[in-house]
């Protein structure tokens, strides 16, 4: 099979994926589990429980605000102890609800058996509702609302749909090992969303460096109108843009979405959340996290209820190792440091990266040299270099005409930089100052 | 030899006179007037350019203060009320008199007081810290350290204390232009009535959280107690989401509330030192 890229830009960081080939291991629900309710892009979802209150596992205890924004289920059972504001993974505190668990009791309408159900029945207007409902999100990491994507807007077609097994991030290995444990049912979470979204095609996009997933999902969709490509690796190919233009070799215009020419991009998480929402009734209150790190004794996979703390699975994964320096929420190249580990597992959580004090520090900044390889591996096509010194004299306004917005924070700049220099720190500051000015504008 | 010099004078003369001409006209022309009461004004101001008015310099400033009937939101902090005295002379007019202000730093959150709990090794500017995380000492309220307003400052008047890892303002040169006040992510920064002999008494925290939680980051963080707001007696203090904040407008300097605060956060700056027969008061007082 030839293996096919995106054109512009992307770098080869060092893969270090310690935890491939790991089963998913499946953590029982924490002692106290704390679930923010603002998990997802858009407005935060408006709380149900009141303290005091008993909660059942898959039990809606926040629902959706708004067009964009998603439903939110009690991932454990128990009793509301506090809805109060708790640090998130930045420090800030956000309104959270605090359960303490007791026991493991399930709703009865969630079907919990490993039972594969296929075919299924339901029209696409069903299948949507029941993702909506289900609070599903995009579990690659920007977290915005399935059910959003799924509405097509009027005056566009979709032909496509693309699911991201690329997992181009060093050392996470959720996807991977999904590919692997779960195909079948991730198949049928894929023509679900086919069906959902009215295409006949989907293509299944996995980078080289797993041609044990490619195989078996090769295998898997024998026989169906899903199709597996290979792909050289390359990061960020895992970037919705990127992995339109190396599938279907369509460039998505400046300040437009994949849907603009005619595509839409699920992560393989998320269509596994759809098959279990849709097939088993079970809403989206658990998903796999890479817990990893060079020091680490157990660098794992964990299927873990949302609201865990971090601290619970890293001691799951063998305890904090004694010269670790970091604890990085995300991967290498686009994960945060956290200030903390007291804070929870949210939607959004692919993996927690345990970086020793080798790895963790920061080189000295140097002045810019004028190399310009920020914009050789720009996949967006920017001049980093020239963004970064805008932004560090608050020259916001000259940022936009720059296209500043279009930047998909990869921190390929960042990475390459002979000189050390923060580009992405600067742009992503940039980038949200330039945000404002718009949104202020458009208010006016 | 000579009829060469002669010539090349004759023609450059002749074409100095045709472009003088046609300058002339072209002046004439596309002439712009201009009120001259404004370069008039525009000399009196200070010239900063710093835009502590709101206007982009001083010359847009000069502008306004010509065609404006209205001079209620107009005023030149770096100049004070004497240049506006100046400005109003040229034009004939009446300056309203404002009390003169100071830049107040309101975070006294030293490493003693308030210990860092992490180390932050990212680009340097308190703008990236404030979006990214609470910052090294966990307080989401308190200063970053890393200087924004310091940078900002055209008059000098404001340096980082490398002890306390705060800002520190230098009344005398402070103009009040407010830059360091837009350029503090965090709003730590107050412009406050000056008074007699540069003495201050203010909240040294903007923390809103629950006492509980404030306290946990920081040892003089205000926990909203009220004890302040009662013992007030000119009705200076107001209390709004956990916090205490003392209008410098209202406030008569009795100092009142400042031995009341359980925390320590009302700081008294630039009084004499208590007489010796209250010696009990000597430890709360903190001068500077």
């Amino acid at each position: 099979m030839s293996l096919k890229t995106f054109s512009r830009g992307g770098v080869h960081p060092p893969e270090h994926k310690l935890s491939a080939g790991n089963k998913i291991i499946e953590l029982p629900p924490p002692e106290v589990a704390v679930i923010p309710v603002a998990q997802h892009l858009g407005a935060p979802s408006k709380v149900l429980v009141n303290r005091g209150d008993q909660v059942k596992v898959g039990q809606l205890i926040a629902e959706s605000a708004g067009f964009v924004s998603s439903n939110i289920h009690s991932s454990v059972s128990g009793k509301v102890l506090k809805v109060d504001q708790f640090m998130d993974s930045s420090g800030y505190r956000r309104l959270a609800i605090q359960i303490q668990v007791e026991g493991d009791q399930w709703l009865d309408t969630i079907d919990r058996s490993d039972d594969l159900v296929r075919n299924s029945v339901l029209p696409a207007e069903d299948i949507r509702k029941k993702i909506l409902e289900a609070g599903i999100v995009g579990l690659g990491g920007a977290t915005f609302p399935s059910h959003v994507k799924l509405m097509v807007p009027q005056g566009k077609t979709s032909e496509y749909l693309l699911i991201n097994g690329v997992e181009c991030e060093p050392y996470l290995t959720a996807d991977h090992s999904l590919m692997m444990e779960r195909s079948e049912e991730l198949l049928s979470g894929i023509q679900l969303l086919m069906k959902g979204l009215g295409v006949e095609r989907a293509i299944i996009g996995i980078e080289n460096n797993k041609p044990d997933a490619i195989q078996k999902m090769q295998q898997v969709v024998q026989g169906s109108s899903v199709a597996v490509q290979g792909l050289k690796v390359k990061y960020p190919q895992g970037g919705e843009k990127q992995l339109v233009k190396a599938l279907l070799k369509r460039e998505v215009p400046s300040g437009g979405l994949p849907i603009d020419v005619g595509v839409v991009v699920f992560n393989v998480g998320t269509a596994l959340a759809t098959y279990e929402a849709v097939m088993k009734n079970r809403p989206l209150i658990d998903r796999v996290v890479t817990v990893t790190g060079k020091s680490l004794e157990k660098p794992s996979n964990f299927q873990v209820r949302i609201g865990t703390p971090v601290s619970y699975l890293i001691e799951q994964a063998g305890g904090l190792p004694e010269n670790t320096a970091k604890v990085i929420n995300g991967g290498p190249m686009m994960g945060r440091a956290l200030s903390t580990i007291d804070v929870p597992v949210v939607k959004g959580s692919s993996g927690i990266l345990l970086m020793n004090e080798d790895e963790a520090r920061r080189k000295e900044v140097k002045p810019c040299i004028r190399c310009a390889k920020c914009v050789t591996v720009c996949p967006m096509g920017l001049e980093p270099y020239l963004l970064m010194t805008l932004s560090e004299k608050s020259l916001y306004e000259g940022m936009e005409p720059e296209k500043v917005m279009d930047c998909i924070e990869c921190g390929s700049c960042s990475y390459t930089c002979p000189s050390s220099r923060p580009l992405l720190d600067y742009i992503r500051l940039g980038k949200g100052e330039v945000g404002k000015i718009m949104r202020a504008s458009s208010a006016v | 030899m000579s009829q060469i010099i002669i010539y090349t004078i004759i023609t450059l003369v002749a074409i100095g006179a045709t472009a003088a001409i046609i300058l002339y006209f072209v002046a004439q022309k596309f002439k712009v007037l201009e009120d001259p009461r404004i370069d008039e004004v525009e000399a009196a101001l200070p010239a900063a350019n710093c835009g502590g008015c709101g206007f982009p310099g001083c010359h847009n400033f000069a502008e306004t203060l010509v065609k404006s009937e209205n001079w209620d939101n107009l005023f030149c902090p770096v100049g004070g009320n004497e240049t506006m005295a100046k400005a109003a002379a040229i034009l004939g007019r009446e300056a309203i008199e404002q009390a003169p202000r100071v830049a107040v730093v309101r975070c006294n959150g030293t490493p003693e007081f308030r210990p860092r709990i992490n180390s932050y090794d990212g680009a340097h500017t308190c703008a990236i810290i404030h979006s990214l995380y609470t910052g090294e000492a966990g307080c989401p309220f308190g200063c970053l350290g890393e200087g924004d307003c310091v940078v900002v400052c055209d008059f000098d008047a404001i340096h980082m204390d490398p002890d306390t890892d705060l800002p520190v303002v230098i009344d005398d040169k402070c103009t009040a232009c407010g830059a360091c006040v837009e350029a503090c992510p965090r709003d730590i920064i107050e412009l406050r009535k000056k008074n007699k002999k540069d003495r201050k008494i203010f909240v040294s925290c903007i923390n809103e959280e629950k006492g509980v939680v404030a306290k946990k980051n920081c040892s003089v963080a205000c926990i909203g107690c009220s004890k302040c707001f009662n013992v007030c007696p000119h009705e200076a203090i107001t209390m709004e989401n956990n916090l205490a904040f003392i209008d410098s407008d209202k406030c008569k300097l009795c100092r009142k509330c400042v031995p009341v605060c359980p925390t320590g956060a009302i700081l008294e700056l630039n009084f004499p030192p208590p007489r010796k027969k209250e010696p009990v008061e000597a430890s709360e007082t903190k001068t500077d």
